[in-house]
Formats: C-alpha cells, structure tokens, sequence
C-alpha cells in the first residue's frame, strides 16, 4: 500500500514538472513578448528568448529544464534579474512560517472544540449549543479566507488600531494572518471531528468502554481520540491543501514577504520564470503534505490498507 | 420545497440565492448609468447623501457598481460550475464504462487531481490563457471538476453495485434502460444538491482572485475587484470595502445554507421517526424478594420523549451461575433492557426502576463513586457486533488490562498478567503474543472470547450478552456458546442472555423470558420450553425449523407484524390479540397481568395452551 | 442445470473452485456452508452476475435462472413503486402488464393494491415477496435463493419459507436454496450440497446427508446446528 502511494506521489510529481516546464509553451502568441509589451526593442526579446533556450527543439528544453532543476538553476527573474532559486529561498521560509503556525492553530482549535461539541450533544442532547455552534462555524467556514483578511484588518488593525495591518515585524505581527489562514479551515474541521466524533460515540466499542464505567477522560482520550483523529484525518487531509494555498491570498492582504505575494506579482508582471518556478514549490509542497498525512494515516490506523481497497 | 420553506436555514437561503439571482436579472438595466457616470469633482470621496457608500477613483457611484456587479458575479460562477460538471461528471462516470484496469487508473487520477488546490490551478491558467475573467473561469471550474468527478465516481458506483441493478441485469433490462430508470435518478439527487454548493464555492473562489488582480480586468468589474480597490482606501473610507465584502458574503452563505438545508432534507426524507401520544405510567407488579441474586429488576420501563416506551414494567431475576435467556422478535424490547441494566440507555430514554440490584446492592441507592466501581468490575457486557466491540485503535491487552488499572488501582505489569491469564482462559492461543495486537488482527470468534475475557477482568457478578453470536457462523456460533457456559460455571457469575434466535437460547440458557411489545409475556424453565403456554411463545417455537420439523406440512407462521413502541397499548387489551388465534374479546379490552402459572413460571394470557407445541396443528 | 467443473477467480483468489452439481427441472437443491465458503459467488455465477473463470452451465437459457438477494431493504429500488420493480422482468405488451403484475402480486400472497407503493412503506418481509414476484416475472426454471430468510425475524421467516415450498409445487420451478442454516435447507430442498472453501465437499439426497454425512466438515456443521431442548 505505502508503496502504491510513493509510486503515485512519484508520478503527480512528474506531471507537475512537466505542467510547470509546459507552461510557457502552451501560452499563445510569443511569451516573451507578451511578458516585455510591444514597445521592447527586437534585441531584447531575441536575447531574453536565447536566454530560455526557447529556439532549441520541445525535447532538448525538458532535458535542459529538469537538469537545471536538479542542480538548483531555475532560471533569472524578468523584471528583477535575480536568480529565482535566490528568489525562492529569500521568500519561502515565511510562507512555511505562516502554513505552519496556521495548521498547528487550526487543529488545536478544532480537535477539542469538536469533540467537547460531540460529547455535549449526542443524541441530539443540548439542542442550543449545537446550533450555536453548526451556525457559527457554518458561517466562519463558509466566508473566502481574502474578506476574512481583509475583516480582521479592519477591526483591529484599522478601528481598533491594536495589532498591525501588514509586514512582518515582531510576535504581535503573525497574528492577523495566522487567524485569517486557520479560522475558516479550524471552523470546516471542527465540525469535520464533530461528525466523526459522533459516528465514533455510536460504535459498539464506545458502548463496550463505557460498559467498563472508564472516567470519562480515558474514554474521551484514550478510546475516542485516536479513532476520531485518524477518521478526521483521512476525510479532512484535502483541507490542508487549501490551507496552504491560502497563504497566497493572506500573504497579499497582510504584504507579508513570503512566496505567495511574490506569485501574484510575477503573474502580473508576466514574469514567467519565477511564476513558473514558485507554482512548482507550491505544488511540491502540497504533494508532500499529502503524501506525508497519507503516510501518517497508514502508520496510524492499519485499517486504512482495507478501508482504501 | 415546503419542507425548504419551513427550516429557517433552508428559508434564509432560499431568500438570499432569490434575491442574488433577481438583482443579476435587474441590476444592470437599473443602474448600469450611475454604475458609469464618471464625475471628476467627487473623486475618491467616502459616504455622502449623494453616494451612500462613497465613490471610487473617477467619482463613479459604488452603491451603483456593487449592484451591477451582481449579474458578471453569478454569470462567471455559473460558467465556472458548468466547466467543472461538464468535464467532472463524464470523467466520474468513465470508470464504470471502461475495463476495470483502466477504470482503476482513472480513479487513481481523480484521486490525485483532489488533492491538488483549485488556487494553484487557476493561477496555472491565468498564466496560460493571460490574465482575465476567461483564464480565472477555467481555473475555477477545472479546478471544481475532480470533486465532482469523485462524486459522480462513488454514487454510480455504489448504485451500480446495488442489488436491485443486479437484479435488472438478470432480468436483461437493456443497459441504457437500467441506466435511465435505475442509475442516473438515484445519482441526479445528490449530484445537483453538490452543484448548489459548487456554484457558491466558485462565486467565492471568483471573487478571490479577481481581489488578487488575476480575475476580471478593469474597466469589466466584478465584486472581487470592487473589494480589492476599497482595500486600498480602508484607512480612510472602510465603507467603501464594506458593500462589496457584505455582497460576497450574503452570496456565498446563501449558497451554502441552501445547499446544506437541501442535503438535510434529503437525508431525512430516507427515514422516519414514530411519535404518539404519552402513555400512563404503568402500574408495578413486585414479586417475591431473592436476597441473593445476581441481578434483581422490578417494574423497568423505558420512556422516549413522544410517548413511545419501549421497554414496560419489565422484572426479572437471574441467580448466580445461571444464564437466563430473553427473547423476541425484533422491536421486542429485548435490548433495550439491557442497555437499562447496563446503564447504557442512550439519551433522550428515561429508565425508571422500582428496584435495579446487582449482587444484591441496590444500584441506585449508591454513591456516584461506588456504582462506578460496581457496575465496572460486577458487571460485563457482549455486544453482537465482534468487529466494532474492541476499540481498533488500541491493543487488546491493553482493553483488558484497564478494568484492574481505573478499578482496583493495580499496577499497569500486574493488569497486563492478569488480561494475558484471562485470554489463555477464554482458549485465545499464544495469548501473551496476541495480547499486543490490534482487534483487526483477531478472527471474529477470537474477538467476541476476547470481549467474554474483558468481563472477566474484574469480579463478575453478571453476564449481559446482547446476540453475542448473531453475526458468527453456525460452528463459531456453538465454539462461543461453549465458553459462555464453562464460564459461567467457574465464575459463578449470572447471565442475561438476549437472543431472537429460540434454538441458541433453547441450548444454553437454565430459564427463558419471553418478550413482546415491551412486557414480558410469559417465562418457563428451559425444560419447559417445547410445552409453553402462551400462544406467541408456542407460534415462536413452532415457526422455527429444526433437524425433526416435518417436512411435509407447512411450517407454522404469526400472521401480521408487532405493533409499534407506540401503538402496543392504544387498545389496553393483550398486545398479542390481533395476531393470535385463540382471542377472545376480553384480550381486546384487558390485558392479562403477568402472574405466577406453575412452579418456576409465570404468565401473561387469559387463555393459558397445554401440550407440546410440535403435535399441535398449526 | 448442469453445472461443471465451475471455477470463479478473482484475481489470485479462487471463490468457486472446479464444482459440478445438477439441478434437475422442478428439483429443489440446497447449498450449506459458512460465510467465505463460495456459495453466493456460485449462485451469482449461475444468474450471470459473477465472471465464469472456467468450466460450463448448461441446461437453461440465459435469462431463465432468477436470483433473489439476501437483504430486502436494498434489493428494490427506492425511487420505483412495487408496481414498477415487478413489472422490470415481464415480456409483455404495454395493455398486459398491469393484469401480469397483479398477478404475480397474488402468487407471492400480496394484495393487488401494494403495485402503486413505494418499497419503504412495506415490512421486510413483504419486500421479500415483492423481490420473489419481481423474479418470477421472467417466468424462470430456476430460482436462486441466496439467504432470502436471514434478514428477517423467525415469524415471517417460516412464512416465506413456505411460500418457496408452496411456489415449487405450484409452478414446478427448480430452486437453489441459499443458506447458513442446516435445518433451513433441510425443509426446503430434496438435495443438499455443502460447500467448504470454494469446493463441494457432499452432495447427496437431504435424508442421506443428514442421517449419515460421508465427510467430517459437514457432521462438524450437524453438530452445531442448535435444536429446542438440544442442549449444547
């Protein structure tokens, strides 16, 4: 099974590098002259396509752009001249900074929120708090990360003028965009372990643990925990993706320095190579994070092999 | 529809996706020429009698824009949600066409292409197809389609395996009919609710990245871009962020509610719950004491909100060392009853008792603190289900081995010696090794002795096994109910045996109590079994085959079906009479009380049977 | 039918493994044996519902051999009437049909009325019936029973048991009767086969299988059978 799931993690890698190389080959007209406008003098665009090796045949561009790839070289910047692996690696420890911060704040939010939440209202028991709580989370999950930003700017850094609106400068400086990039997934996964929670709480292994008259943190921690996480994790896995591409649209609400402002601006600017390079570490992480809660999952519960077949 | 109207949810979504859709249909026509009048002497100004909510960087009205903008938002939603079902549901329906090796790698790829975050994939096609509204609608609903492929993919599936597709393909109903009468309305139900939801999402995801400059491109306008321009300005005129951020969201939760509110309603549609009116409390029936006895129940009842009371004035005893069986059919009651003695009622049941003890100590006459510790190590139970009764997550030595560690305070080697002793007991072979598995790595037999072996961690009084063999085989079955009863014996502990199956219940248990609609309808010595009194007890033994039934006379049935929880004492007579040959309108009107009828029985009939059951005619 | 040398693989999994049975016109066979023996994937292969691997079934048309499934409650499609589900086997005209299924209602002993129902209003047991009517609608020489009972309580069990009795007797139909139960089996068919791990391991007359079992497997599946006043 583990190794079904390497070989598939292998392959989406390599659809991606060839995505990410094909890119500027399927852009119609002339890139490099869409990317420097119609005023560019013909040298220019002749040397920037000489530069990218655009004239050698489709075969020879893949072999030369993975072997660069390979030994670190993922071409110079359009607009900035600088080298992209430069580029990246200025700017993508705060985006990892970010995703962290923001997965580590979610799940301790939603885990115990959801499962009190389960425990509290099991067979329907505490009508009020359960719709309290599928409202508000129903509304935080729904409402698109960048006007959750652009909310929490207004209220406290603009009103209340107690946190700052943008940049990365101290402690107080995360704050913003860590709730801005947890509070909607936190939300969608609370309810997420409350679902599954309370499919676990009707299982005869609950019945047979309580049967034992455990003290209820036993049974809540040690029984429901790992059954509940494991279950959460495997329908909500996909949620941490799109956590991570949330960071693209925070880091520009907050211009925090990270790779995801710098992807809109090269996407804007048409400035291919970086555009190019920055969606396949995108992309690369995602598929790591994947591959890594699909591994967690398989080390976790030994029934996923069966549940998956 | 109706039901839509009568959720507040479904009705506020109801409302917000009408008037979303009637403010596309009229906006523009409405205010398309404030939207575009341009006047350079009121530039960048915040909110004025003129313009409630400001005006942007060439003087235009924004009130006037943001209801405008209205129509392009749902028309690239719409757009976007059609690329997504357009290409996801033929993509979901592929595998159920193809050979399976290639139907397996097109699941495969919906299972990749899931993963991979809608973002990325419009920023791909921004890239591509320039920047712009056409690049950010393929994004979106590219990236919208492998969810719904995977949709189409596990309805049609689960649909396609169903039985009664079997069934029509046996019956050579050509494939395009089983397709058009079977497949496609069972799938067409929740496939259109996800396109609600779809359409909401890809307004969101629209609006995100027209706020991130990669959607629309001025001088087209949508809400994402109107938001995106407030932003710049939020420190001085927030209002003018306000409308268009207020415009998404009532959108997207209007979306959202509806769809919610629709998947409700369709879940519930599947199935219904009885209610009636309450019932009077019934009156107690108490008979004589047992001082001794491993469990002791007078006058149980179970009582649902609504009236419906499944289990009624239910009393029993079981003496240490015998196994006393209940049975019924199902509805009977017969569960219920020991979930009540066990504790386990699930909320919103009431249990009253007017005497519940266990190894002669009243259970609720003790402290919280001294129940706990009672009912934890005094009492066991079984369940039916071998595969979901042991925790898989954790190992089973250590499900054992806790009983001691949170009871008796026992040191965590000394628990685990004691689970490794009680599973060689209950013949679990190589049980030190087996002891630090996992449940799934056990056979179902080897579960259900490994949950007998869990009872015996402590000092069992009682036994309680709910159809601990109903999901075994037949030689599995009979290996199970050897070990209940050598266990018995050597703990001396007493057991409640609840069966629907008379033969399993006739081969182990010392005494039968037999249920129906909730009351206990007649009881007997387990000799006594192929002679019973009351007409159900002697339909039951008779309706079921064994290696001397007769051949080649017909088997004896209970014409009808047993009433409801609610219905059983509408009529305040016998709830047996509609379905028994013998009554009488006294059983109509009266209900027989349970009263003593012979040594070691007891009865509920105002028309006792005597005799064998197998030479009557049925 | 003539079934032989039967094999069904899935994959590098035997489910039937080389069986050769007969089941003559009008006869009734049983098959026993435990959960995984192979029984169910013998009788899906028999209907056409399972790939034949190897070896041959003979004797009736294609169409001919009807199967009704094990548990009532997902055996009908919730979005037909009863009506509807019947009415899928029948090769009649359009006029016909009503009169075919009102028919077929009755020989199961369901009241002409339940046709316009939906299968959630009815009891399992009555499901059962209905599933029974909607296979007899191809007019079958074979049906196949596989566990029709188990899903259902023991009072309406004996009922549809005697309807399968009672349905050979009137329509000279051959039954492979499907079952766990040994003292099931036994009321219902003059044959009875045990399956063990994908193989036959006895075939004999009923009496003859009981009375003096030839192989271990099948006397160790005797002795568990539970009986009133058996004791263990």
């Amino acid at each position: 099974m583990i190794a079904r799931r390497l070989a598939r993690f292998v392959s989406s890698m390599l659809v991606l590098l060839t995505a990410s190389f094909a890119m500027i080959h399927i852009v119609p007209g002339d890139p490099i002259r869409a990317a420097l406008g119609p005023t560019a003098p013909v040298d220019l665009v002749n040397q920037r396509r000489a530069e990218l090796g655009l004239d050698d045949s489709i075969a020879t561009q893949f072999g030369r752009y993975l072997r660069d790839l390979f030994s670190g070289d993922l071409g110079t910047s359009f607009t900035s001249r600088q080298p992209v692996t430069e580029i990246i690696s200025d700017r993508l420890a705060g985006t990892l900074e970010l995703a962290a911060l923001a997965v580590a704040v979610a799940f301790l939010i939603a885990v115990p929120l959801g499962m009190l939440l389960a425990v509290r209202t099991e067979n329907g028991r505490n009508r009020g708090s359960e719709l309290t709580f599928t409202g508000v989370s129903g509304a935080l999950g729904t409402i698109p990360d960048f006007l959750l930003a652009v909310g929490l700017v207004v209220v406290f850094a603009v009103n209340l003028r107690w946190l700052p609106p943008a940049g990365r400068a101290g402690p107080e400086s995360y704050l913003l965009p860590v709730a801005a990039l947890a509070i909607g997934p936190a939300a969608v996964l609370a309810r997420l372990v409350r679902v599954e929670t309370l499919r676990e709480l009707g299982r005869d292994y609950v019945r047979s643990a309580r049967a034992k008259r455990l003290p209820a943190w036993r049974l809540h921690l040690r029984h429901l925990l790992p059954n509940t996480l494991t279950a959460t994790l495997t329908v909500g896995g996909l949620l941490l993706s799109s956590l991570i591409t949330g960071t693209v649209v925070v880091e520009y609400v907050f211009a925090w320095p990270g790779l995801g402002s710098r992807i809109i601006e090269s996407i804007i600017d048409k400035d291919y190579p970086v555009a190019q390079a920055a969606i396949l570490v995108y992309g690369a992480i995602v598929l790591v994070v994947n591959l890594v809660v699909d591994l967690a999952l398989a080390f976790l519960d030994p029934r996923s092999e069966i549940r998956e077949s | 529809m109706r039901r839509l109207r009568s959720s507040p949810a479904g009705l506020a979504g109801l409302l917000l996706v009408t008037a979303f859709v009637v403010l596309a249909v009229i906006g523009p026509p409405l205010w398309a020429t404030d939207a575009a009048r341009i006047d350079a002497a009121k530039i960048l100004q915040g909110t004025s009698p003129g313009h409630p909510l400001g005006t942007d960087t060439l003087g235009r009205d924004i009130l006037a824009r943001v209801l405008v903008a209205g129509r392009l938002s749902l028309l690239l939603a719409v757009a976007a949600t059609l690329i997504g079902t357009v290409v996801g549901i033929p993509l979901g329906a592929l595998p159920a066409v193809l050979p399976r090796r290639a139907g397996r790698f097109v699941v495969g790829l919906i299972g990749s292409l899931v993963a991979f975050p809608g973002l990325l994939l419009a920023m791909f096609t921004t890239i591509v197809l320039g920047l712009g509204a056409r690049g950010a609608v393929f994004g979106i609903g590219l990236a919208a389609a492998p969810a719904v492929a995977r949709l189409t993919h596990t309805l049609t599936a689960s649909v396609a395996g169903s039985d009664y597709v079997a069934a029509a393909r046996m019956l050579r109903v050509p494939r395009r009919r089983v397709l058009l009468r079977h497949i496609l309305p069972n799938v067409a139900e929740p496939l259109i609710l996800n396109i609600t939801m779809i359409l909401g999402s890809s307004l969101l995801g629209l609006a995100g990245l027209s706020f991130l400059g990669l959607g629309v491109q001025a001088p087209e306008y949508d809400w994402g871009r109107m938001l995106s321009e407030g932003l710049s300005r939020v420190y001085v005129h927030p209002e003018v962020a306000l409308a268009p951020a207020v415009a998404i969201m009532a959108a997207g939760i209007g979306f959202h509610l509806l769809g919610e509110s629709m998947a409700r309603i369709a879940a519930r549609e599947s199935r219904h719950a009885p209610t009636g009116p309450a019932a009077p409390a019934p009156p107690v029936d108490v008979p004589a004491d047992t001082p001794s006895a491993a469990l002791e129940l007078r006058g149980l009842t179970v009582t649902f909100p609504g009236g419906a009371r499944p289990v009624r004035d239910v009393s029993l005893s079981v003496n240490p060392g015998e196994i006393v069986g209940i049975v019924g059919e199902s509805g009977s009651g017969k569960s219920l009853t020991a979930l009540a003695v066990g504790g386990l009622v699930p909320y919103p049941g009431v249990v009253t008792t007017a005497r519940l003890a266990l190894a002669g100590q009243e259970v609720n006459r003790l402290s919280r603190a001294a129940r706990r510790r009672l009912l934890g190590t005094a009492l066991a139970m079984v369940f039916q289900d071998p595969m979901s009764s042991l925790n898989p997550a954790l190992t089973v030595g250590s499900q054992l081995a806790e009983v001691p560690i949170v009871h008796e305070g026992l040191s965590r080697r000394a628990s685990w010696t004691r689970a490794v002793n009680r599973l060689r007991q209950v013949r679990i072979p190589d049980p030190d090794r087996r002891s630090r598995q996992r449940p799934h790595q056990f056979s179902g037999g080897m579960r259900q002795r490994a949950v007998i072996a869990m009872g015996l961690m402590g000092t069992p009084k009682l036994l309680i096994a709910d159809e601990p063999t109903t999901a075994l085989d037949v030689t599995v079955q009979r290996q199970v109910l050897e070990l209940l009863a050598e266990v018995t014996v050597r703990t001396d502990a007493g057991v409640l045996f609840i069966s629907h199956d008379m033969a399993v219940v006739s081969q182990i248990c010392h005494r039968v109590v037999v249920m129906y609609a909730g009351r206990v309808v007649e009881e007997l010595p387990v000799q006594d079994l192929p002679e019973p009194a009351h007409p159900y007890t002697r339909a039951l033994v008779a309706c079921l085959p064994d290696m001397r039934t007769d051949r080649d006379r017909p088997l004896a049935t209970i014409p009808g079906r047993p009433p409801s929880p609610v219905d059983a004492e509408s009529t305040g007579g016998c709830a047996f009479a509609s379905r028994c040959g013998f009554a009488t309108p006294l059983c109509v009107t009266e209900r027989p009380p349970l009263k003593e009828h012979g040594a070691g029985r007891r009865l509920a009939c105002w028309y006792p049977r005597s005799g064998p059951v197998r030479e009557e005619t049925p | 039918m003539n079934i032989t040398q039967l094999t069904v693989r899935y994959g590098a999994f035997t489910a039937v493994d080389d069986v050769s049975l007969d089941i003559p016109p009008g006869g009734a066979v049983g098959l026993v044996g435990e959960s995984g023996s192979g029984k169910s994937t013998l009788a899906r292969a028999l209907v056409g519902l399972a790939p034949v691997s190897a070896g041959t079934i003979t004797g009736i048309p294609v169409g001919h051999a009807q199967m009704v499934f094990q548990d009532p409650y997902h055996s009908l499609d919730p979005r037909l009437t009863v009506g509807a589900s019947v009415a899928e086997g029948i090769r009649l005209p359009r006029g016909e049909r009503a009169t075919e299924v009102a028919r077929l209602l009755d020989l199961v002993t369901l009241d002409a009325a339940v046709a316009s129902r939906y299968p959630r209003e009815l009891s399992g047991g009555q499901r059962q019936r209905v599933a029974i009517a909607r296979a007899l609608g191809a007019r079958p020489e074979l049906l196949v029973a596989d566990e029709i009972t188990s899903a259902l309580d023991v009072s309406v069990q004996g009922a549809i048991l005697n309807l399968i009795r009672d349905l050979r007797a009137r329509l000279g139909l051959a039954v492979l009767f499907i079952s766990h139960n040994l003292a099931v089996v036994r009321y219902v068919a003059d044959v009875i086969a045990v399956m063990h791990n994908g193989r036959l391991v006895e075939v004999g007359p009923t009496d003859e299988v009981i009375n003096h079992p030839r192989e271990d497997y099948t006397r160790t599946l005797m002795a568990a059978v539970p009986g009133i006043g058996d004791g263990l």
